[in-house]
C-alpha cells in the first residue's frame, strides 16, 4: 500500500535529517522524502503535523514469555504492546520453556511472531544448552534458523573457561554474543544496589563491583577471541568507562542500558515496593548521570526496555522474594522524552539510541528513513499527555511502577514493512 | 517519576497515631517518647498480683512467626495476654510455605478468621511492609523482626532500659559492637538513638561485619574496642551467629573474642558507670565474658522485663490508632 506520512518532523539520525517533510512509502520501502516519486499516488495519508516521524524503534531485550510462560505474556500480546510503544522489532532472550537452544524453538517463536503480525522478532539463542552454562549450544544451527545473537540470559556460565570456549565458537560462525555482566559470586543473593538504601532496608546488596569485574573479564575475553561482545544493561559509571576504553582500542564491543536505569535510582526501593525490584538493580544518581552521558558519547549504543511482563502474583511477596523485572515497553518513549524535557538528553540521541544504535548492534536492516530503506516507522506526538493504567496497557504484564502516572509522548502510528500495525 | 510509599504513610493514621509498627524510620522523637512513657506505665502492671488490663479484650492477636523464635514470641504473647487479648501462635516456617502456599494465601486465610493484629517475624526484609499493604485495613501489623531490616520493639525496649539507667538520652555516647552487617537490631537501635538525640552512636566491628555506607545512618565506625569504647556511656553487644565463622567473614571465634569480645578488661575503656546491654540470647565466651554478662554493669535482664512493657505499649497504641474512638488508653 502507498502511504504518505504528511508534514511530520522527520528525525533520522542515521542520515543526519531533522526537518519537517513528507515521507512516502510504497511496497514496504521508503520511496520518497520531501517529494514523491513520479507517478506516486497515496492510497492512505497519515497527517503527521505536530508529530515526529522516526525510524521504528528496535528493542534489544523484550521478554515475550512464549513458549512456556504464557501466564506472563505471549508473543502476540507482547509484540502488540511493542508496536504501541513504537517498536517495530524486538529481540527476545532465550529464557523460554523449553529454552531457545534449538532450531525448533526458534522456528516456533518466529512462526508465532509472523502469525501475530505486529513487531518483527529477532530471537537470541541460548549460548549454552539449557542455559546451564556448561555445554555449547548449536550456535551455527540457531543462526541459520534466525537467531540474531546468542546469550545466556540471566544465567552464569560455569567458569571463565566455558565462556572463552563460547566466545571462540561464536566467533567461528560470526555470532554476536549478548552477556549481562554480573560476577555471580559477588552478586550472591543480593536484590538491590549495595549502598545506603540497601543498608537501611537490610536488603542484600549487589555491589557495583559485581558488574565492573565481569565487564573487565568479558572485554579481555573478547579481545582474546575477537568475538563481537554486546554487554547488556549496564548500570554503573565505572562500566561506562571500561566500555569506552575498549571501544577506543578498536574492539568490537557494544553496550546497552535499560530504560529504568536512566530514570530511577536506588532511592525508589526505599518503601520496599516490589514493582521497583529489577535485576541488575537500580543504582546511584551518579551512575544514572554517567549512563546518560554514555549514550550521548556513543559509548552506549542503545537503550532497551528489558521488558519483563509478570503475572500479578510474581510481585505479591516481600521485596527479595518477588520476581525482578518491569513491564516497560509501552513507556520507554515517554520516559526518554522526559529526559529530553529536562535537557538531560537530546532528541537526536533519543532516536538514535532506540533505532540506528540498536540496528548497528544487531547488524540488521532498520534504523534509517533514507529512500530505499525498509519502511519500519514510528510516528509520535512528543507532547501528548496520557495516563498509564492497567486498562491502557496492552502488555499482559501490568507490573509497572508508572501505573496511574501521567506521562508525556504518545505513539500515533507504527508501520512495519510499510504496513500500519498500530494506530 | 517515583511512586514510593513512605513508611509513615503506611504506619501512621491521619492523626499521626501509630496504626502499624513496622520500622522506626520516619517516627519522630515525640512518638518514640510516647512509646517509652506508655511502656513505663505498663511496668507497674507487671508488678501487680493480677497482671492484666482490659485494653485488648475481645481482640485477636496472631503471632505470625515465619522464623523460629522463643523469647521474642513469648514476650509478645505475654504482652498480648496482659492486655487481655486472645492469642494465637502460628509458626509458619514449617507448615504452609513448605506446602507451596504463598504468603498472600496464608494471609487471606488468617484474615478470614477475623484477626485484629498480626505480630510478624519473617526472614525477608520488608515482609511486614508487604503484609501491611496486602491485608485488609482492619488488621494492625507489628514487626517482630524482619530479615536484616528492623526489630523496632527490641530497639525501643533498649531505649527504655537506657532511659531508666541514664535518665535520658542527651549527651550520651553509645557503642554497638559486633555483627552489624546481619543485625536488624543494630539498624533499629541506631535509628532510635539518633532520633532521641544521643550525642554519638559508634559501631565497632571488623570491615567484614559492617554494611556499606553505615555512616549514612549516622553512626561512626571504629575498628578497635580501645578507641571505640573510649568514654562511652552505653555498650551494646550483638549476638554473633556461629555460622558466621564458616565463610570468609571471620577467621575464628578465638580471634573475634580476642578483638571484640567484651571482657572486664575492655569494659574499663568505657565510663565507670557505663551500662552493658545485649539483645540476647548471649553467647558466653564468644561476644561477651560471663563475668561481664552477670556483672554489676550488666542490665541484660532489665531488658527482658522491659520487653514485655514496650510490647504492651506498642500493641495498645497501634490498636487504638487503628480503631479510633474505641479501646483508647484512657480507659485503663
Amino acid at each position: 500500500m502507498n502511504i504518505e506520512i504528511k508534514s511530520g518532523r522527520i528525525i533520522d539520525p542515521a542520515n543526519g535529517v531533522d526537518e519537517v517533510q513528507s515521507l512516502y512509502v510504497a511496497d514496504g520501502k521508503v520511496v520518497g522524502l520531501g517529494s514523491a516519486p513520479e507517478g506516486y499516488k497515496a492510497e492512505n495519508t497519515i497527517d503527521a503535523s505536530g508529530c515526529i516521524v522516526s525510524p521504528g524503534f528496535i528493542d534489544l531485550c523484550t521478554y515475550l514469555r512464549e513458549p512456556g510462560y504464557e501466564y506472563k505474556g505471549t508473543v502476540a500480546s507482547e509484540t502488540r504492546a511493542a508496536v504501541k510503544g513504537g517498536f517495530t522489532a524486538v529481540c527476545c532472550p532465550p529464557e523460554t520453556l523449553p529454552v531457545n537452544d534449538t532450531e525448533a524453538v526458534t522456528n516456533l517463536i518466529l512462526d508465532l511472531a509472523k502469525r501475530a503480525g505486529f513487531a518483527k522478532v529477532y530471537p537470541i539463542g541460548a549460548l549454552t544448552k539449557g542455559l546451564k552454562g556448561r555445554q555449547l549450544s548449536e550456535l551455527y544451527s540457531l543462526k541459520q534458523a534466525g537467531c540474531v545473537a546468542a546469550g545466556n540470559g540471566d544465567h552464569p556460565t560455569a567458569s571463565l573457561s566455558v565462556m572463552k570456549r563460547c566466545f571462540e565458537y561464536a566467533k567461528t560462525h560470526e555470532v554476536s554474543v549478548f552477556v549481562r555482566p554480573e560476577e555471580v559470586s559477588l552478586a550472591a543473593d543480593g536484590c538491590v544496589h549495595e549502598g545506603a538504601v540497601g543498608t537501611r532496608l537490610g536488603l542484600n546488596g549487589i555491589p557495583a563491583l559485581a558488574e565492573t569485574v565481569a565487564v573487565s573479564q568479558l572485554i579481555l575475553l573478547a579481545e582474546e577471541t575477537g568475538v563481537h561482545l554486546h554487554l547488556s544493561h549496564l548500570t554503573t559509571a565505572r562500566s561506562v568507562q571500561l566500555v569506552a576504553e575498549a571501544k577506543r582500542s578498536g574492539l568490537r564491543v557494544t553496550a546497552d542500558v535499560a530504560i529504568q536505569h536512566l530514570i530511577l535510582t536506588e532511592e525508589a526501593v526505599s518503601g520496599f515496593d516490589s514493582r521497583f525490584h529489577c535485576r541488575p538493580p537500580l543504582r546511584t544518581h551518579a551512575d544514572r548521570v554517567a549512563l546518560i552521558k554514555g549514550l550521548d558519547d556513543e559509548v552506549i549504543d542503545a537503550v532497551c526496555s528489558q521488558h519483563q511482563p509478570h503475572e500479578a502474583a510474581a510481585k505479591q511477596a516481600p521485596f527479595a522474594d518477588s520476581d525482578p523485572g518491569i513491564s516497560s515497553i509501552e513507556v520507554v518513549l515517554p520516559l526518554l522524552l522526559g529526559l529530553v524535557r529536562t535537557s538531560e538528553l537530546s532528541l537526536a540521541t533519543l532516536v538514535k539510541a532506540l533505532s540506528v544504535g540498536a540496528a548497528g548492534v544487531l547488524e540488521v536492516a532498520g534504523g534509517s528513513l533514507a529512500v530505499g530503506s525498509v519502511a519500519d516507522i514510528c510516528v509520535f506526538d512528543p507532547d501528548k499527555m496520557w495516563r498509564v493504567t492497567s486498562e491502557s496497557m496492552i502488555s499482559a504484564g501490568k507490573n509497572t511502577p508508572w501505573g496511574e502516572h501521567e506521562v508525556q509522548g504518545l505513539v500515533k502510528h507504527t508501520l512495519v514493512d510499510g504496513r500500519i500495525v498500530y494506530a | 517519576m517515583k511512586q514510593v510509599m513512605e513508611p509513615n504513610q503506611l504506619q501512621l493514621n491521619e492523626q499521626g497515631q501509630l496504626k502499624h509498627f513496622l520500622t522506626l524510620d520516619g517516627l519522630d522523637k515525640k512518638l518514640l517518647t510516647e512509646i517509652l512513657d506508655t511502656a513505663d506505665s505498663f511496668i507497674e502492671v507487671g508488678a501487680r498480683s493480677i497482671k492484666k488490663v482490659p485494653l485488648l479484650r475481645g481482640k485477636t492477636v496472631v503471632n505470625l512467626f515465619f522464623e523460629a523464635s522463643t523469647r521474642t514470641r513469648s514476650t509478645f504473647e505475654l504482652a498480648a495476654k496482659r492486655l487481655s487479648a486472645d492469642v494465637l501462635n502460628l509458626n509458619i516456617s514449617t507448615s504452609a510455605t513448605s506446602k507451596g502456599e504463598s504468603l498472600s494465601d496464608t494471609l487471606q486465610n488468617l484474615e478470614a478468621m477475623a484477626s485484629d493484629m498480626f505480630v510478624v517475624r519473617h526472614s525477608s526484609s520488608g515482609a511486614p511492609h508487604f503484609i501491611a499493604e496486602s491485608v485488609t485495613p482492619n488488621v494492625s501489623i507489628i514487626n517482630a523482626g524482619d530479615g536484616r531490616h528492623a526489630h523496632p520493639t527490641q530497639a525501643m525496649l533498649d531505649m527504655l532500659t537506657i532511659r531508666q539507667h541514664k535518665g535520658g538520652f542527651e549527651g550520651l555516647s553509645v557503642a554497638i559492637v559486633g555483627d552489624i552487617l546481619h543485625s536488624r537490631v543494630a539498624r533499629s537501635q541506631i535509628r532510635a538513638l539518633k532520633t532521641l538525640d544521643v550525642s554519638e552512636v559508634r559501631v565497632i566491628a571488623p570491615n567484614t561485619l559492617l554494611p556499606v555506607d553505615i555512616e549514612s545512618l549516622g553512626a561512626t565506625i571504629f575498628s578497635t574496642m580501645k578507641e571505640g569504647l573510649d568514654n562511652v556511656d552505653v555498650v551494646i553487644m550483638l549476638r554473633l551467629q556461629r555460622e558466621r565463622m564458616e565463610g570468609a567473614l571471620l577467621p575464628s571465634e578465638h580471634e573475634f573474642y580476642e578483638l571484640y569480645g567484651l571482657t572486664t578488661e575492655k569494659l574499663k575503656y568505657a565510663k565507670p558507670d557505663a551500662i552493658v546491654m545485649h539483645p540476647g540470647p548471649i553467647n558466653r565466651g564468644v561476644e561477651i565474658e560471663s563475668a561481664v554478662a552477670d556483672g554489676p554493669q550488666s542490665v541484660i535482664l532489665n531488658q527482658v522485663t522491659n520487653g514485655i512493657a514496650v510490647r504492651m505499649a506498642v500493641m495498645s497504641m497501634a490498636m487504638s490508632g487503628h480503631v479510633a474512638g474505641r479501646d483508647k488508653l484512657g480507659e485503663l
